[in-house]
C-alpha cells in the first residue's frame, strides 16, 4: 500500500517538474492568432459590433469575450470564415448589431450645403473625408469604407448614403439557380 | 524483422484502430470536416501514442512490474498519458497557433482518446517488448492518421454533394464510417492475430 | 513531307455550319450615320480621349490615346463631328453602358495623312513595335490584347517559333477563313513583319482541315524563298484546336505551363486577321478601324462575312444579313460555344466583334438542368486536362479557397464539358461565377487592407497631435515660470510685440497674394498705387495699432 502511494507520488512529481520545464521552454509569447482573426474582418471601422474598430473586435474574439457574429459589414462571408479559421460552428448574423447590407455603399457630400466645420473630418476612422475649415469639404470615394460615421456630426446633415456604382471592371456574373427540387417534364421540353 | 513488420501491417491495416478495433471515435468524428485540420490532428496523435506507448511500457516494465503494483497501471497509463498530452499541447501552440486553435477542445481530449490507452494496456497484455511496444503504438497511430484523412477527403466531397435532407450532416458521416469498416474487413486473414 | 501532329486532351467534333456564310465573298458593310468607339476594347487600361465635343475627325484619326504599357489607342472609324464623350451601351454580358466617343458621320468618309513604313526590315524591331502599337492593333481572335506587347520577347527569351492561328474552330465563324481565301499575301506579309519584330526562328500558319480553299490559296500565295521557313500546316478538326494553348500542344506536342505565357517555352501565337492588321498598318499607314465580322444564323436570310467599321450599330449588321426578327429570342456575339447574347441590339461593333450569330427559336439553345450524376464526361473532354466535376460542386458550394485548388484559372471557359453534361448543368456560367467572385474577394481584401493601414495612420496621427500639444503647452508653462523669476512683464510683453508681428507679416502677405496686379495697364497700376499711398496715410494719421 506504502509503495503504490510513493511510487505513484513520485511519478505525478517527476512529471510535474517535466511539465513545469517545459511550459517555461515553450512559453508564446502574444496572440498571432488576433492578427488573423483581423485580416478577416472588413475593416470598415465602424463600431457596429460594439468594439471601437476592428482589432479590439478581434482582440476580443481572440479572448472569447466575444462571438464571431457581430459584423454587420462583414455579413455572412465573414462569419463563415471566422467559423472556419476557428472552429466553431457558423452562427447567424446577431440582429441587435445591424443589418448586413446587400450593396455595399459610401457617402457623399452635398456641396451646396456643406459650412466647412470639419466635425465629419474629425470622426471619419481612416481619414477619407478632405477638406480644412471653412473650405469644401469632399469625400474620397474610394478610401470611404462605408461606416457612416460622419452623418451623425454633421450639424447640416448634408452628407448622403449612396450605392458603389458598379462598372464593367467590378461586375459579377450572377450565381446559376437551377430549381433542381422542380420534376422536369422532359418530353414536353423537348416537343 | 518480419515480426515488426507484421506488428505494422496489423495495427495499420488488418486491426486498424478505428474501423475494426472502434477505438478513438471522438476525434475521428469530430475532426474529419477538414483536410488540413485532420491532418494536423494525424501528426499530433502520431506523437502522442508512440511517445505514451514506450512511457507506459518503460514505467510497467520498471516500476510497475517489480514492485507488484499491476493493479496501478490504468492509474499510472492515464498519468503518463495526460503528462505527454500536455507536452504536445505546448510544442503545437508554440509550433503552429492556428492548429492549436482549430484543433481547439481536440487537442487536450486525445487523453481521453480510448485508443492512446488502448494501445498502452494491449501492449502490456500481449506482453509486448520495447521495440515492439514503439511499433506497435507508432502502427496503431498511422492507422488512426490513415483513416482520418480519408475519412476527412471523403466528407468534404460529401459536404459539398446533394446529399438528401434527412442524412445531412452527422448521418452521412456516420454511414461512411460504416461503409469504410465493411471495406477494410477486408484485410482480414492477411495477418494472422 | 507530312509534318508530325499530336492531339491534345478531350476535345469535341462539332457541326461546322461554316457554309452557311460561305456563300458570298466578303463585302463592304453600309456606313452607319453614327459611329460609337468605346473606350476600353482591349486587355489593360481604357484609352483617354484626346478630342473634344464639337472637333471634326477624319478617318483614321487618333481620337484616344493609350494611357499605360498595356493599353491601346484608338482612331475615328469615318470622318465626321465628335458629338459626345459619355457612357454608351457596349457589348459587355453584363449590359452596362462603359465611356465611349460618338461621332457622327458626315459621309465624306475622308482619311488623314497615312505613313506607311518604307522600309520596315531597317528599321529597329522596336520601333516597329511602336509603329504596330500607335495604329491599335489589337488581338483579332476575340481576346484584345495589345499585339505590340506579344511581339516583344524580352531581352532574354528567344522565339524558335511564330504561329498564325488560322484554326477558327468554333461553328458558325467564318471571317478568318474568308480572310484567308481572300487576301492571302496581306496576312503572309504581316507574319513576316511580325517574324522581324520577334527574331522568330520558324514560322507556322495553322488552318483546320476542313478549310481546303484557304489552304490551298494560302499555299499558291506563298513564294518559293518564304516555303523555306514558313510552313502551312492542316491541323484536325477538332474545337477547340483554336485555343492558344491547344494550338502549341498539336503542333509541337509541348504544353504551355500552368499560369504561364507561351513565350515561355519560345513560342508566340497570333490571329491571321491580327498579322493582316499589322501589315496594313506598317505598308499602307492604315490604323485599325475596320474588320471582317461574319454576320451568321439560321434566322437570317442572307447570312455572310461584311466588312464593317469598328463602331457600326449591331443591328445594322443584322439588317445587312435581313434578319428575322421575330424568330429570334437572343443575338450572341461571338460563337454558339463562347459566345454571350447581347441585351441591346444598338451596341457597336468593337475590334474583338467576330460574329453575330442569331438562331431561330425552333432551334433548342437550352434544356433545363438536372442533378450531376457524376458520370464523369466532362472530364473527358475538357481541353485542359481540369476537372470540371469538381470545379462544378465547388463552385455550387461557394467554396472559393478549395476551387482554385483544382486550377479554375486555368480553364479557358471553351463550353466542351457544358456541351456534352447529360445533365445539362450549365457549368461555364458556374466557372465564371466563381471567377468573378473570386476577384471581388480580392478586390473586397485589397480594400480592407488599405483601410486598416488609413486607420492606423489616423490613430497615429491622433497620437501625434495630442502628443504637440502637451509639448506646446509644456513649453510654454516653462516659459512662463521662466518669464516669472525673471520679472515677469517684460517677457509677457516681448510675446505680446512678437505675436502683433506675426499677425501683421500675416495680413502684408495676405494682401500681396490678393494684390493681383499681373494683368494690369501701366496706368492702372499707378491708379492703385495712388489710393495705397492715400489709405497707408490716413491710417498712419488715425489710431496706432488700429486693426480693419
Amino acid at each position: 500500500m506504502l509503495t503504490a502511494i510513493l511510487v505513484l507520488t513520485v511519478l505525478a512529481l517527476l512529471f510535474g517538474l517535466l511539465l513545469g520545464y517545459a511550459s517555461v521552454r515553450y512559453k508564446v509569447e502574444g496572440d498571432p492568432i488576433v492578427d488573423q482573426i483581423d485580416a478577416i474582418l472588413p475593416q470598415t471601422q465602424c463600431g457596429q459590433c460594439g468594439y471601437p474598430g476592428c482589432r479590439p473586435y478581434a482582440e476580443a474574439i481572440a479572448k472569447g469575450e466575444a462571438e464571431i457574429n457581430r459584423c454587420p459589414p462583414g455579413g455572412e462571408t465573414v462569419i463563415v470564415q471566422l467559423a472556419d479559421l476557428l472552429g466553431r460552428e457558423p452562427i447567424p448574423l446577431d440582429a441587435e448589431r445591424g443589418e448586413a447590407k446587400d450593396t455595399p455603399t459610401v457617402v457623399e457630400i452635398d456641396e451646396n450645403l456643406c459650412i466647412g466645420c470639419t466635425l465629419c473630418i474629425q470622426a471619419c476612422p481612416v481619414d477619407a473625408i478632405l477638406g480644412a475649415p471653412k473650405q469644401m469639404h469632399t469625400i474620397l470615394k474610394a478610401e470611404c469604407t462605408g461606416c457612416n460615421l460622419c452623418i451623425p456630426p454633421c450639424p447640416v446633415d448634408c452628407i448622403r448614403i449612396v450605392p458603389v456604382e458598379e462598372d464593367i471592371s467590378t461586375w459579377r456574373w450572377p450565381e446559376p439557380k437551377i430549381d433542381l427540387e422542380q420534376p422536369v417534364d422532359v418530353a414536353e421540353e423537348t416537343a | 524483422m518480419t515480426d515488426y513488420l507484421l506488428i505494422l501491417v496489423s495495427t495499420i491495416l488488418v486491426n486498424n484502430f478505428v474501423l475494426v478495433k472502434f477505438l478513438g471515435l471522438c476525434p475521428f468524428m469530430g475532426v474529419s470536416r477538414k483536410l488540413e485540420t485532420a491532418t494536423g490532428m494525424g501528426l499530433a496523435t502520431t506523437f502522442v501514442l508512440t511517445l505514451s506507448a514506450v512511457c507506459s511500457y518503460l514505467v510497467d516494465e520498471y516500476l510497475l512490474a517489480p514492485l507488484g503494483l499491476e493493479y496501478l497501471r490504468t492509474i499510472a497509463f492515464i498519468l503518463v498519458i495526460a503528462v505527454v498530452v500536455q507536452f504536445t499541447e505546448m510544442v503545437v501552440h508554440k509550433t503552429s497557433p492556428l492548429l492549436y486553435q482549430v484543433l481547439g477542445i481536440f487537442l487536450p481530449l486525445i487523453t481521453t482518446n480510448c485508443a492512446v490507452l488502448g494501445v498502452a494496456l494491449l501492449n502490456v497484455q500481449t506482453e509486448h517488448g520495447f521495440v515492439e511496444s514503439a511499433l506497435y503504438g507508432f502502427g496503431a497511430a498511422v492507422g488512426f492518421s490513415l483513416v482520418l484523412v480519408l475519412f476527412a477527403a471523403i466528407r468534404e466531397r460529401v459536404n459539398v454533394a446533394d446529399v438528401p435532407e434527412p442524412f445531412r450532416g452527422p448521418s452521412i458521416a456516420l454511414i461512411t464510417a460504416g461503409l469504410m469498416s465493411i471495406a477494410f474487413m477486408g484485410f482480414a486473414g492477411l495477418v494472422k492475430g | 513531307m507530312r509534318r508530325r501532329l499530336w492531339h491534345f486532351h478531350g476535345g469535341l467534333h462539332l457541326e461546322g455550319h461554316k457554309d452557311l456564310s460561305m456563300h458570298e465573298p466578303v463585302a463592304a458593310a453600309p456606313l452607319p450615320a453614327r459611329i460609337v468607339l468605346p473606350l476600353a476594347q482591349h486587355i489593360g487600361a481604357p484609352a483617354e480621349p484626346e478630342v473634344k465635343v464639337g472637333e471634326k475627325v477624319r478617318k483614321g484619326q487618333r481620337i484616344a490615346r493609350a494611357t499605360e504599357y498595356v493599353s491601346a489607342p484608338i482612331h475615328a472609324s469615318t470622318s465626321g463631328t465628335v458629338v459626345a464623350i459619355e457612357e454608351q451601351p457596349v457589348p459587355h454580358p453584363s449590359g452596362l453602358s462603359a465611356p465611349c466617343i460618338v461621332i457622327e458621320a458626315d459621309g465624306q468618309d475622308e482619311w488623314i495623312e497615312r505613313q506607311p513604313v518604307a522600309d520596315y526590315e531597317n528599321l529597329d524591331p522596336s520601333a516597329l513595335r511602336n509603329v504596330i502599337r500607335e495604329a491599335g492593333i489589337v488581338g483579332l481572335g476575340g481576346a484584345g490584347f495589345p499585339s505590340f506587347i506579344k511581339l516583344n520577347p524580352g531581352p532574354d527569351k528567344v522565339v524558335d517559333l511564330l504561329i498564325l492561328n488560322g484554326a477558327e474552330c468554333e461553328p458558325y465563324i467564318t471571317c478568318d477563313a474568308m480572310l484567308m481565301q481572300e487576301h492571302p499575301r496581306r496576312i503572309i506579309d504581316g507574319l513576316l513583319i511580325m517574324r522581324h519584330a520577334l527574331r522568330a526562328k520558324r514560322c507556322i500558319i495553322a488552318i483546320e482541315d476542313n478549310k481546303k480553299v484557304a489552304h490551298t490559296v494560302l499555299v499558291n500565295a506563298l513564294q518559293e524563298h518564304e516555303a523555306e521557313f514558313i510552313e502551312i500546316v492542316q491541323v484536325p478538326t477538332v474545337y477547340p484546336t483554336g485555343g492558344e494553348k491547344q494550338l502549341i500542344k498539336v503542333l509541337t506536342g509541348k504544353e504551355v505551363p500552368s499560369n504561364g505565357l507561351p513565350i515561355d517555352i519560345g513560342m508566340v501565337c497570333h490571329n491571321v486577321a491580327t498579322a493582316a492588321a499589322v501589315h496594313d498598318a506598317i505598308a499602307e499607314g492604315t490604323p485599325l478601324i475596320e474588320r471582317i465580322v461574319t454576320v451568321t444564323g439560321e434566322a437570317l436570310d442572307r447570312p455572310r462575312n461584311l466588312t464593317v467599321r469598328i463602331g457600326t450599330p449591331f443591328s445594322l449588321l443584322l439588317e445587312a444579313g435581313q434578319w428575322r426578327e421575330t424568330d429570334t429570342d437572343e443575338v450572341l456575339m461571338g460563337g454558339p460555344m463562347m459566345g454571350f447574347a447581347v441585351p441591346d441590339l444598338d451596341v457597336p461593333v468593337v475590334k474583338t466583334t467576330n460574329c453575330l450569330l442569331a438562331r431561330p427559336r425552333s432551334q433548342p439553345h437550352r434544356q433545363p438542368a438536372m442533378p450531376c450524376i457524376r458520370c464523369g464526361q466532362c472530364a473527358r473532354v475538357c481541353p485542359a486536362q481540369l476537372l470540371p466535376q469538381q470545379l462544378y460542386w465547388y463552385a455550387h458550394a461557394r467554396n472559393f479557397d478549395r476551387i482554385q485548388d483544382y486550377h479554375l484559372f486555368d480553364c479557358i471557359e471553351c463550353g466542351c464539358c457544358a456541351y456534352v453534361c447529360p445533365s445539362h448543368i450549365p457549368l461555364v456560367q458556374y466557372y465564371r461565377f466563381a471567377k468573378t467572385e473570386i476577384w471581388a474577394q480580392e478586390r473586397q481584401k485589397q480594400k480592407a487592407d488599405r483601410a486598416r493601414q488609413r486607420h492606423e495612420w489616423h490613430l497615429e496621427r491622433l497620437e501625434r497631435r495630442k502628443r504637440e500639444e502637451e509639448e506646446r503647452r509644456r513649453r510654454k508653462k516653462e516659459l512662463l515660470k521662466k518669464s516669472k523669476a525673471a520679472g515677469g512683464d517684460a517677457a509677457k510683453k516681448a510675446e505680446i510685440e512678437a505675436a502683433l508681428a506675426r499677425v501683421k507679416a500675416k495680413k502684408a502677405s495676405r494682401q500681396a497674394a490678393r494684390a493681383n496686379t499681373e494683368n494690369l495697364t501701366d496706368a492702372q497700376k499707378q491708379a492703385i498705387a495712388a489710393v495705397e499711398a492715400r489709405r497707408q496715410r490716413l491710417q498712419k494719421g488715425g489710431d496706432s495699432g488700429d486693426s480693419q
